[in-house]
């Protein structure tokens, strides 16, 4: 168990130190570090001296130690778009991201599993067929689409909810949150449903389909012979069985949000991670992508960890005996 | 006359599909009494399993009962309610399946899935229900029960899983168990040994079992009774001397001259010419006919009822002219 | 007196007769797609958006990217059938006074040729990328396999995002709009790949450890001939399935790409373009502007993406 934790680690560790590199040759030999620091009539020679200031013409190792360095202490530079530092600006736009992605999940969640389970339990009513129908719309329509289509609706034709923007905030410390005013709350609606939609239609078609296949296998062939309730079958059972690699591959959907929420950040023009990210593709602003790069990594680093970690404990087949091997039968 | 626990009479299991309807299971008629051991013997794809589990009522859709009744202890139910079927499940009837690995829920104890069992069938409380659990495991013959309870069943070696399954299905001491191949996926050494056991817990507790298989030895060792089914029809039906010592139908005679006996000497053993036909492809009259040495015209016309045959009875035009077929 | 092998050689020819389209229309794959009216009408709105994408030089009524031909009188007028629009522009005029139904037609163009590049791109990368990979072996395999396995743990758009982002950066700014199509495809084209070579590799370790094909290898037959001729044939199946359903999420992504900014330009606008530019003049009550393209886009991805649930549940051995 040890041993699979620390390998698991130690294979997180080489795939963000391979990022880090991606990112720092985007930042050293695609950008150009002084861009942000001359002027237009700086002078070759003095471009040539300040280079040398800035260690830019030490050997590569040195300055891929000292970028690792200053990433793992969060300082990516100046932006180019805004100059400011990055780590400034995604401090402002990560609390945005955080409540708009945490708000869009647990509505995923809470609306998915239960029309999976659902559907998976009564595969031929009318209501089934209807959601399995509406869902792979869902699933087939982009996320951009979705969003579009519901600011028509609810903001243009109908007017009741903001088309834009995040509402008033309140700060509290270095978070911001529009939860506690009515306007941020309408604010949030559209956005965290267009983001949930398609985890949510995600979910819903997974839990039906492992639920389906749960309940033709022979264990639960087995439980209905000795005469269980349906309700322990199905929900004692079943769902349990269900549940175990649904568990894993939720988690793996949450880095979804984190790629889904450019869009709808961008759709809602919401103050977020993701709507920073497209400006800055657009205008090729190398810190401010570099960070992002390595920032994401190493959330999708983190979450495949803890995803196999916690398969590791639900399943006990995959657990050590411990308790037999240690009485030695 | 003590009127039989389990009657099925005229069965038919049906399943529908793209292509016509396919009869699996073809007016099919058998009876187990109290306590006794019938055994249905036959290949691979002849509807034994099939039967099974229409009597039990788990029939897998789009398979269903197309026609026939299905009696236990004098009262039909084939066509309950699924709610009153399900009372009659585990506490009337049980049921044990081939593979024992897939028949156990990996996630829970087996403690857990035998409490949960007993709690649904008898009014205990959580301390009796383990408590009866441990003497369950006992009585299956599996040492150290009183750690073993709380181990999952990957935890079990194949044979002592198979107990367990034996020990969920007796648990709430059902009249009738269905078994489906229950030794086919453990070794040969452990086959003895579960056949042994479940023929000494159905004796002392009673049990009628109706032990589905394809392998003869299996039959000789535990059943009374036996029936012969072939392409979804019982060929075959006698008591477990009459059949094996005295076969009266050409395939059930082909059967046993296809087992090789101890102190015997043959050079070849007998075949039979042919295969048996899969669903959809029964040829008319008697099923049997294109492999049978002794077909006439009546066989490749008629289809062929049990009727009396010496001390069994047989589906065989053959002895049509020793006595009119059996009735009822 | 006509002997066995007569008669049976009278046959032959018969079954032979019987065609490999009337073999294909008996097939249980087409059974399937003729019982499912759903899976027809998808199959029949795909082939006629494709067709009149690929025809838009002939079918379309201007050519919205002839700039000589705009009048910028004409812009922004409503579809024909309300007031103030006319047959000469159907659906309507952008801000520039183009054509909407042209615009739609070219731009749909677009996104089905970037789609079709990607999947094919993707799948010639994917299955030499798989059969290398589960014909070497060794550090070989696990090399190629562990940059996948990254690479899937990553949503698409991020990495269409990071290699848009990249090129960006890399090619000098008067030049990108010339070259964004071929970036665009490349950006879309990386994770098909992926799950193609997966799939190929997969499949090409099972063939590997065939009999025959040890046979094949032992009397001497080339692994490349090897790879050709009995693995890819007993791969087409799944990696037909994954094709189709890329296809349509290809196509989302350029639109996403494209929806963003940072994806085709107003040049050679696709149909994210369009939206995206539509979107501006959502609230000033211009509603054609954006309908039509989203319209065309949404029929596109789902029709395909029908297309490939249908194919996946036909060949899914598991469901028959």
């Amino acid at each position: 168990m040890i041993a699979f934790i620390i390998r698991r680690v130690g294979q997180s560790v080489a795939v963000m130190l391979a990022v880090g590199f991606i990112a720092f040759a985007l930042f050293s030999y695609i950008g150009d570090p002084l861009a942000s620091m001359v002027g237009q009539d700086t002078s070759a020679v003095e471009r040539e001296q300040l280079r040398h200031q800035l260690g830019l013409d030490d050997p590569f190792v040195v300055q891929f130690g000292r970028f690792l360095g200053r990433a793992a202490q969060g300082n990516f530079g100046i932006s180019y778009q805004y100059a400011r530092p990055v780590q400034q600006l995604l401090a402002e736009r990560l609390p945005a991201t955080l409540e708009l992605a945490l708000v869009a999940s647990l509505l995923a969640l809470c609306i998915g599993m239960p029309m999976g389970v659902y559907t998976g339990l009564h595969r031929d009513t009318w209501i089934s067929r209807i959601v399995m129908a509406v869902s792979l719309i869902g699933v087939s329509l982009p996320t951009f689409l979705t969003g579009i289509l519901l600011i028509w609706i609810f903001a243009v034709v109908l007017g009741w909810l903001p088309s834009f923007g995040r509402g008033d905030v309140v700060h509290l410390g270095w978070w911001s949150t529009g939860l506690l005013t009515i306007s941020g709350i309408k604010a949030l609606i559209l956005p965290a449903i267009t983001l949930a939609l398609f985890q949510m239609t995600l979910i819903m078609r997974l839990v039906r389909s492992e639920m389906l296949e749960v309940l033709r296998t022979d264990y639960i062939k087995f439980a209905r012979a000795r005469g269980l309730p349906n309700r322990s079958v199905n929900f004692g059972h079943a769902l349990k069985n269900t549940l175990v690699p649904v568990i894993t591959i939720i988690g793996l959907q949450l880095g979804q949000v984190i790629a889904f929420s450019v869009i709808t950040e961008t759709v809602f023009q919401w103050p977020g991670m993701g709507f920073l990210i497209v400006q800055a593709i657009g205008f090729a602003d190398v810190p401010v992508m570099s960070c992002y790069l390595m920032l994401v990594s190493a959330f999708f680093v983190a979450i495949n960890l803890i995803v196999d970690l916690l398969y590791y404990a639900v399943d006990p087949r995959l657990r050590l005996d411990r308790a037999a091997a240690g009485h030695g039968h | 006359m003590p009127k039989a626990l389990l009657e099925v009479e005229d069965l038919k299991v049906e399943f529908p599909t793209r292509r016509g309807v396919l009869t699996a299971v073809d007016g099919l008629s058998l009876s187990i009494d109290e306590g006794e051991v019938l055994g249905v013997v036959g290949e691979s794809g002849a509807g034994k399993s099939l039967t099974g589990s229409a009597i039990i009522g788990l029939l897998e859709p789009p398979g269903r009962i197309a026609g026939g009744e299905i009696r236990f202890d004098g009262r039909r139910i084939d066509n309950l309610p699924p709610e009153e079927m399900r009372r009659i499940r585990g506490k009337q009837i049980g049921a044990i399946f081939q593979d024992p690995l897939t028949s156990l829920n990996p996630l829970y104890t087996i403690g857990r899935q035998l409490t949960e069992t007993i709690r649904v069938h008898l009014d205990l409380d959580a301390g009796a229900a383990r408590g009866r659990a441990l003497a369950l495991l006992r009585e299956v013959g599996i040492p150290g029960a009183e750690q073993r309870i709380d181990h999952y069943p990957h935890q079990f070696s194949g044979g002592t899983r198979q107990r367990v399954v034996i020990a969920l299905a007796l648990a709430a001491n059902p009249r009738l168990v269905i078994a489906d191949e229950p030794t086919t996926a453990l070794d040969v050494s452990i086959q003895a040994q579960i056949i042994a056991l479940l023929k000494r817990l159905c004796r002392e507790h009673g049990t009628a079992v109706m032990l589905v298989t394809h392998d003869m030895g299996v039959i000789a060792e535990t059943a009374h009774r036996v029936a012969v089914m072939y392409a979804g029809r019982i060929v075959e039906m006698g008591t477990l001397r009459a059949v094996v010592q005295s076969p009266k139908h050409p395939y059930t005679a082909g059967l046993m001259g296809a087992i090789p006996a101890i102190g015997g000497q043959r050079d070849r053993l007998a075949q039979i010419e042919g295969a048996m036909p899969r669903v959809g492809s029964v040829p008319p009259g008697c099923a049997f006919h294109p492999r049978c040495a002794q077909a006439f015209d009546r066989c490749r016309g008629e289809r062929p009822e049990l009727m009396s045959a010496g001390a069994s009875r047989a589906a065989c035009w053959l002895y049509a002219e020793r006595g009119a077929p059996a009735a009822g | 007196m006509v002997t066995e092998s007569e008669r049976l050689a009278a046959a032959l020819p018969a079954i032979a007769r019987k065609g490999a389209l009337r073999r294909a229309l008996d097939s249980d794959l087409f059974y399937s797609f003729r019982r499912s009216p759903v899976t027809v009408a998808s199959a029949v709105v795909t082939v006629v958006l494709i067709a009149s994408a690929l025809l838009c030089g002939w079918i379309a009524p201007h050519n919205p990217f002839d700039l000589a031909s705009l009048n910028i009188l004409d812009s922004q007028n409503p579809p024909a059938w309300t007031s103030g629009g006319s047959w000469d522009y159907p659906l309507g005029t952008d801000d520039q006074g183009r054509d909407v139904l042209s615009a739609v037609l070219y731009g749909m163009r677009v996104s089905i040729m970037v789609g079709f590049a990607a999947v094919l791109l993707a799948l010639a990368a994917g299955v030499s990328l798989g059969l290398l990979a589960g014909f070497a072996g060794g550090w070989v395999d696990t090399m190629i396999m562990r940059i996948c396995d990254v690479l899937l743990s990553f949503p698409a758009i991020l990495i269409a995002l990071l290699i848009d982002g990249i090129a960006r950066s890399l090619l000098p700014h008067d030049r990108q709009d010339e070259i964004a199509f071929y970036v665009v495809v490349l950006a879309v084209t990386v994770l098909p790949a992926v799950q193609f070579a997966r799939t190929v590799r997969g499949s090409t370790l099972v063939e590997r450890n065939r009999e025959y094909v040890q046979a094949a290898r032992v009397i001497g037959v080339h692994p490349v001939a090897i790879a050709l001729r009995h693995v890819l044939p007993n791969v087409a199946g799944p990696v037909l399935v994954i094709a189709t359903i890329n296809l349509a999420v290809a196509i989302i992504n350029e639109a996403t790409l494209s929806f963003l900014g940072v994806g085709l330009p107003l040049t050679q606008p696709s149909l994210g373009t369009l939206i995206r530019v539509g979107q501006a003049y959502l609230f000033s009550g211009e509603w054609w502007m954006i309908l039509f393209p989203s319209l065309a886009l949404a029929g596109l991805a789902l029709a395909v993406n029908l297309l490939g649930d249908w194919l996946r549940d036909a060949l899914n051995p598991k469901l028959r």
